[in-house]
């Protein structure tokens, strides 16, 4: 297998791994570290490749064992990674500004769920993968999966709901 | 759209229970600009959906850049060496040839004595270093006398 052929390969999920990487990890340059790191992998077992029947999955795999090795990691513990730069949304802007800054809250509240919540919901609701194919990447049972899913989707709701009655945090 | 089936939907999602289909519908009817007023606050959350997908890797994958790199250096390196040993050991096969010939001596006579002379040199030099040595056996000596040895 070349260089081109990886490319191809690789392209159609590469962004997916990226955004994964980024749910859990947040901090955009650990998640372009990340990206690379798996692509990297891939690329060093491309003739071992044709043994998997979805590269996909199995990219997905490694990226989610990947992160959450990095989260573990001393150096994550070390330095951790927090997300704060939300403003509070000021009654009087327009429509628009409103809009983009709802959809920031949309993403502190996803990224305050545990660890594999957040990655449930980047698989479905973003990434949209089938249930079987979450199962598949993160080693679970679709059972398991639909309950998580379910206490995640609640959670951002119930959220959604309080934020919007009281227009406060 | 229905509103009584967006809320039925809209139910089964937050139980996990929806199919691809049933979300792409909700998320179609929540980018509509006509949404219920009590649904209202969920058009951030499917918007954010559709917003998150739109993110883009725009890093260069790595991946020959690094092997290329290696290959090269190695390359380099080996070739580096390779002229080192070969101008090393192309001085070293010629200056043996130079100092071979140092000359000789037909008549012996002479040749003992030019050796004689050699030797003489030798052991003077030699002598040098033993004199110096004189100097060590001189303190024994006082060593000897102070701290009184049987």
């Amino acid at each position: 297998m070349n260089q081109n052929d990886f490319m191809q390969l690789v392209s159609p999920f590469k962004d997916k791994i990226f955004r994964v990487a980024k749910r859990l990890l947040i901090s955009t340059e650990e998640a372009e570290d990340a990206t690379q790191e798996v692509m990297v992998k891939l690329w060093n077992k491309s003739e071992g490749l044709s043994v998997y029947n979805s590269v996909e999955a199995l990219a997905m795999t490694m990226t989610k064992n990947y992160c959450l090795d990095q989260l573990k990691s001393k150096r994550a513990s070390n330095l951790k990674i927090v997300h704060n730069n939300f403003t509070d949304r000021t009654p009087g802007l327009q429509q628009q500004v409103e809009d983009s800054d709802s959809l920031s809250w949309v993403e502190k509240v996803i990224n305050q769920l545990p660890e594999q919540q957040r990655l449930i919901i980047q698989m479905r609701d973003i990434e949209q993968y089938e249930f079987a194919e979450i199962a598949k990447i993160l080693e679970m049972n679709e059972t398991a999966i639909r309950v998580a899913l379910s206490r995640a989707r609640k959670t951002i709701r119930e959220f959604m709901t309080k934020t919007h009655r009281y227009g406060i945090n | 759209m229905e509103l009584i089936k967006i809320e039925q939907l809209l139910e089964k999602y937050f139980d996990g229970e929806t199919s691809i289909s049933e979300e792409n519908e909700l998320r179609a009817y929540f980018s509509s600009s006509d949404v219920a007023q009590h649904l209202e606050h969920y058009k951030p959350l499917f918007g954010y959906f559709s917003n998150a997908k739109e993110q883009q890797f725009e890093q260069q994958v790595p991946l020959h850049a690094k092997k290329l790199k290696i290959a090269w250096i190695s390359i380099a390196a080996s070739v580096v060496v390779l002229l080192g040993a070969g101008t090393f050991a192309y001085f070293n096969y010629n200056q043996p040839k130079q100092n071979q010939d140092l000359g000789t001596y037909d008549n012996p006579e002479i040749a003992f004595r030019e050796t004689q002379k050699a030797l003489e040199l030798l052991s003077s030099n030699v002598n040098v270093g033993v004199e110096s040595v004189q100097y060590i056996n001189e303190y024994e000596a006082t060593r000897d006398k102070v701290f009184i040895v049987d």
